[in-house]
Order: structure tokens, then C-alpha cells, then sequence
């Protein structure tokens, strides 16, 4: 995570005094308070691995996987699944509760009014989206191994994978909540994750589109999130995988100094 | 510990604060006072350094806030004027995790967030969340919030609005004790008793602008008379009467509910105003207190 601080800090960024800790400290604390809607992230997807890759894979069979190797259909989707969960857990961290924090707490006000600037809000409440977000793929990977769909030791990097997918999707869902009015502007983020859940060869290869379709699905960033995942809990690494950490990287960074840009836009007016 | 000149905040076409010029010194107290939208609140933001200035120069404590922005946030203590407690902690948390953002030691916060609570009497409140506190409850979290850090620098914006009179005092002590232990003080306030008890200097805004600068006292004597009669007749408008008032005062205030006359001795005009004829409903003749200043100078009632 401070990885992330390290970037920000080399890049032309508003202001920071490098005190994002404490704001993941805060959110923390405040957990302390509200533990069950941690829990409820855990199961998510859990049970869409459950019913689609154990329940609906034993109609489906064996599927194939790329390179005329073939798997379980639980195997195959697993990946997904956790690739898409980090997308999820990342985009509510970053867009209900923070507009909650934005709008309603006037979190920022108060903090902006001490050390910490605009960078450290960004840095300091994506680590923690990060953060929770390993609990929850942590728990994932644990059980899809016990189920017996994790094919691989590279799976072990599926774990730095998805805070990877969470970086990018916390930094753009991040900028997108600094634009939005109200409650019922959330309704475009569900607009714009659904049809990627569904399409981004989450559930069947790529290979099943037309030709002249693949481009639009290679586009979107869950396809990278879900291929890098497969990749890795297949144990089908080549040089390829750098593409899909590259692109998911410059989305998290690119998103980063957005949204930071955002906050000081918003806040210190 | 500020000096500010010609200092301006401009919102697109709008200017909210017009090339003045302010100078605090160490250990004093120093208010801004002004009707709202005098631009109290985005002088009190620049001087926070959560708003840039548009032009103009600005120093606090010695330091640029363009450029020393976290350096000299470090060492002030903000009152904002609605509590921005955060809710999703307890009392004694919210403590902590401010204290936390000045970078300061756990050991060090904890110590100093029990000797706030106890500063702020709520101490028996201190694992209580937040939402159930009453409004003064809150408020003297919120000081004890900004003090966290012992700052050499407190901002209060409105520090005492929507309390009772109790709540008041018992927060006027504390601001008193602060000061007697050398924090500076500004604060933006339109209660003119809280001015007056708490100010040794002030200045008055309008429009963006300064229009008068001094101690309380000094504001009274340019400004007012010695005395003022407060007269209350049964009308909806108290305008026609001020003409018949005309050459008992030396300025005739018109005031939706009473006319305010400017004199050196009440009773002598009170006197004169009833050899007119006229039969107010209530007379009340008073010294003439900071208050009187301000409606002479701004050219109207507070309107909030």
C-alpha cells in the first residue's frame, strides 16, 4: 500500500502530508462499530461459486480453458468470480460510502482542516477499500482451494491480483462519486458493472463472441481483471499476464490523481 | 500570527472578500464580525488553509499557506461553524482519531484526549457515540476536538450559535481560560455581547469589505452616542414615525420592529418625545452597546 503513497508522492499531485494511515486508522475504528457489513462481503461471492461453478458446472462439465487444455467448470469460473468481487467490494467502497462520507458526514471537511490534503483523503480511502478487500479474497482463495478448483501455486499471486482490480476500480469509482448529485446517480455505476459482469468472459471464453465483438469486451477492464486471474489460479502464466497488470495499473493511477484532483476540487474551494 | 493584505476570494464573478487588510498578534483575541454573506466565513477558510486566497498576500504564523499548508494546519485548532464531529465514533474516539491526523503518538493522543474530556466536561460521555449529545455537548467536543493538537492558533466560527445562555458561558470560561494561557483567538461571531466579552480587537465587514477596526470600546465611542432610546409603537411599520422623531436625536434607526434613537442622554429625549405627543408602547433607554455599532455600519438588522 505504500506503494501506492510512493506513486502519488513522485507524481504532480495536490498536497498531502503523507498522513493516510490515520485516515485508514479512522475507518477502522469506525468498523469496530459496523463489523456485520464486513461479514456480508464475505459470502457474496462465495455463493455465486457455490451455485454457478459446483451447482451449474456439473450440467456443464469440463470447458476449455485456452491452449486445448480443459477444466472443471467450477475452476473456470472461480477466477472470475473473485476478480469480480474485488471489482465489486471496491466500487461500493468507493462510491456509496464514500458519497456518505462526502456529502452527508462531512468527513473531509474536518479532516482537510488538520495536516492531512486531498491526496491523503484519496491514498488513505483506497488503501482501506484495498484492505478489505484482501480479507475478502483471502477467504475466497482459501475456500476454492479447499473445494478443490485452485490448479496452481501461482494462485498465491491471485491474492497482490485482486488488490490490484480494487486499485483501479476504487481510484476511477472514487473520481466518478466526486461528480455525482445525488442517490439516484448510482443507478449509471450499476448500469456500467452489470453488463461487465456479465460479458467480460466472466462465464464462457472469450472465444464464444464474434470476431468483430471481442475488441469491445478486450476493452473493458473486468476482461483484464478476470483473464489476469485465470491466468494465475490456472497456472497458465506467460509474458502476456504484464499486459493485463499494465492496463489495470495506469487505470489505478491515472485514477488516483484524478480523484485526488477531485477532492481539492470539491473541498478546498 | 496572521497578516493579511489586500487580501480578495473571488467565486467566479462573485467577490467574497475585497482586498482587505488584517494583522492578529500573538496572544489576542480578534473578531470578525458582519451580517452573513459579509465574508466572515471565506476569510476564516483562507486563514484556515482550506481556501486559496485570489490574490492578495497571506501569512499565518510567518509560513505561506500556498506552499506550508500542512506545516501551519499542524499548528492551528479549527472550530468550523456546524460540528463535523464524526458520528461513526464515539466521543472519546473522536478525540483519538483527530489527534491521530496530526500525526501525534497514540500514547501522547490518549493522554491528551483525557484531559480534554475532562477540559470539556464529558468525561462521564466518553464511550457514548456522538449522534444522542446535545447541542452544547457536541459543541464542546468539537473545541476539545480542535485543541487536540495545542494549537498557538484557535479559529471559532460562530462558536456559540444555538446554545442556551448556560452552554454559552460555560463555553466563554473555557475560550477565557485558553486565552489567559496565550492561544490566539479569532472568531467570527454576530452576537454582540460575545464580542464584547471576548474581544480585545475587532473588525467589522460588509460586502466583502472592512468597515471599521478596533477595540469594543472604541468602536462605541466613534461610532454610537453615549445612549440609545429604544421606542416600539403598535404598527406594523415603524417608518412614519421616524419623521415625526425628526430633531430629537442625533440618528434615527429604523428597525423592523422598534426605531432606535442615537443620543447622548435617553431619558432627556424620552422626555422630548412624549411633549410630541406620540405614545409608544414601550420606551427603553440603554447604553449604547457594540451592537448599535454594527447596525450603523452596516445599515441593517443581522440577518441569519
Amino acid at each position: 500500500m505504500s506503494a501506492v503513497g510512493t506513486i502519488a508522492r513522485a507524481l504532480p499531485v495536490p498536497a498531502g502530508a503523507g498522513l493516510a494511515r490515520t485516515l485508514v486508522e479512522r475507518n477502522a475504528r469506525a468498523f469496530r462499530h459496523g463489523w456485520v457489513t464486513l461479514v456480508s462481503g464475505l459470502f457474496e461471492p462465495l455463493f455465486y461459486l457455490f451455485s454457478l461453478g459446483v451447482g451449474l458446472g456439473a450440467l456443464i462439465g469440463d470447458i476449455d480453458a485456452g491452449g486445448g487444455r480443459t477444466v472443471e467448470y467450477a475452476a473456470y469460473v472461480a477466477p472470475a468470480m473473485m476478480a469480480a468481487a474485488a471489482m465489486n467490494g471496491a466500487v461500493f467502497d468507493s462510491t456509496f460510502n464514500l458519497f456518505f462520507k462526502l456529502k452527508y458526514a462531512k468527513l473531509y471537511d474536518s479532516v482537510l482542516a488538520t495536516p492531512l490534503g486531498p491526496r491523503d483523503v484519496a491514498v488513505g480511502e483506497i488503501t482501506w477499500a484495498l484492505l478489505r478487500g484482501l480479507l475478502y479474497s483471502t477467504t475466497f482463495l482459501a475456500v476454492a482451494a479447499a473445494a478443490g478448483v485452485v490448479h496452481s501455486w501461482w494462485a498465491v499471486l491471485a491474492l497482490p491480483a485482486a488488490s490490484l482490480i480494487g486499485l483501479a476500480f476504487a481510484a476511477v469509482g472514487m473520481t466518478v462519486t466526486t461528480y455525482l448529485r445525488s442517490w439516484q446517480d448510482f443507478d449509471y455505476i450499476q448500469l456500467a458493472l452489470l453488463p461487465m459482469f456479465l460479458f467480460s468472459a466472466t462465464f464462457y471464453p472469450l472465444s464464444t463472441y464474434d470476431e468483430s465483438v471481442r475488441w469491445l469486451v478486450q476493452a473493458t477492464p473486468l476482461y483484464h481483471g478476470v483473464a489476469m486471474m485465470r491466468d494465475l489460479m490456472l497456472g497458465d502464466v506467460s509474458w502476456g499476464i504484464l499486459a493485463h497488470v499494465a492496463y489495470l495499473s495506469v487505470m489505478g493511477v491515472l485514477g488516483l490523481l484524478f480523484a485526488a484532483r477531485r477532492i481539492e476540487r470539491l473541498l478546498l474551494r | 500570527m496572521i497578516s493579511a493584505h489586500r487580501l480578495t476570494k473571488r467565486f467566479g464573478g462573485f467577490t467574497a472578500v475585497d482586498a482587505i487588510d488584517v494583522e492578529v498578534r500573538r496572544g489576542e483575541a480578534f473578531g470578525f464580525l458582519g451580517p452573513n454573506g459579509a465574508g466572515k466565513s471565506s476569510t476564516m477558510r483562507m486563514i484556515g488553509c482550506v481556501s486559496p486566497p485570489t490574490d492578495g498576500s497571506l501569512r499565518i504564523l510567518g509560513l505561506d499557506p500556498a506552499k506550508d499548508g500542512p506545516a501551519i494546519r499542524a499548528r492551528l485548532g479549527v472550530v468550523p461553524q456546524r460540528d463535523t464531529l464524526d458520528e461513526e465514533l464515539t466521543v472519546r474516539e473522536n478525540l483519538l482519531v483527530y489527534g491521530r491526523y496530526f500525526g501525534l503518538s497514540r500514547a501522547h493522543v490518549r493522554a491528551k484526549a483525557d484531559e480534554l474530556l475532562e477540559f470539556a466536561q464529558l468525561t462521564e460521555r466518553a464511550n457514548s457515540v456522538v449522534e444522542p449529545l446535545s447541542g452544547g455537548m457536541k459543541r464542546r467536543l468539537t473545541i476539545a476536538r480542535s485543541l487536540v493538537n495545542d494549537p498557538e492558533l484557535l479559529l471559532l466560527d460562530e462558536p456559540t450559535t444555538g446554545l442556551d445562555p448556560q452552554a454559552r458561558h460555560v463555553l466563554w470560561d473555557r475560550l477565557f481560560r485558553l486565552k489567559r494561557s496565550g492561544v490566539t483567538l479569532v472568531l467570527t461571531t454576530h452576537y454582540m455581547d460575545e464580542a464584547e466579552q471576548l474581544c480585545d480587537r475587532l473588525v467589522v465587514m460588509d460586502g466583502g469589505r472592512i468597515v471599521a477596526e478596533g477595540s469594543p470600546r472604541e468602536l462605541i465611542a466613534l461610532h454610537s452616542t453615549r445612549e440609545v432610546l429604544e421606542l416600539r409603537f403598535a404598527a406594523d411599520d415603524h417608518a412614519p414615525y421616524a419623521t415625526k422623531l425628526t430633531g430629537l436625536a442625533q440618528r434615527v434607526e429604523v428597525l423592523p420592529d422598534r426605531l432606535l434613537l442615537y443620543t447622548d442622554d435617553g431619558d432627556a429625549t424620552a422626555a422630548a418625545v412624549a411633549r410630541r405627543g406620540l405614545e409608544p408602547l414601550s420606551v427603553l433607554a440603554r447604553r449604547s452597546t457594540l451592537e448599535d455599532v454594527f447596525l450603523h455600519l452596516t445599515g441593517r438588522t443581522l440577518v441569519d
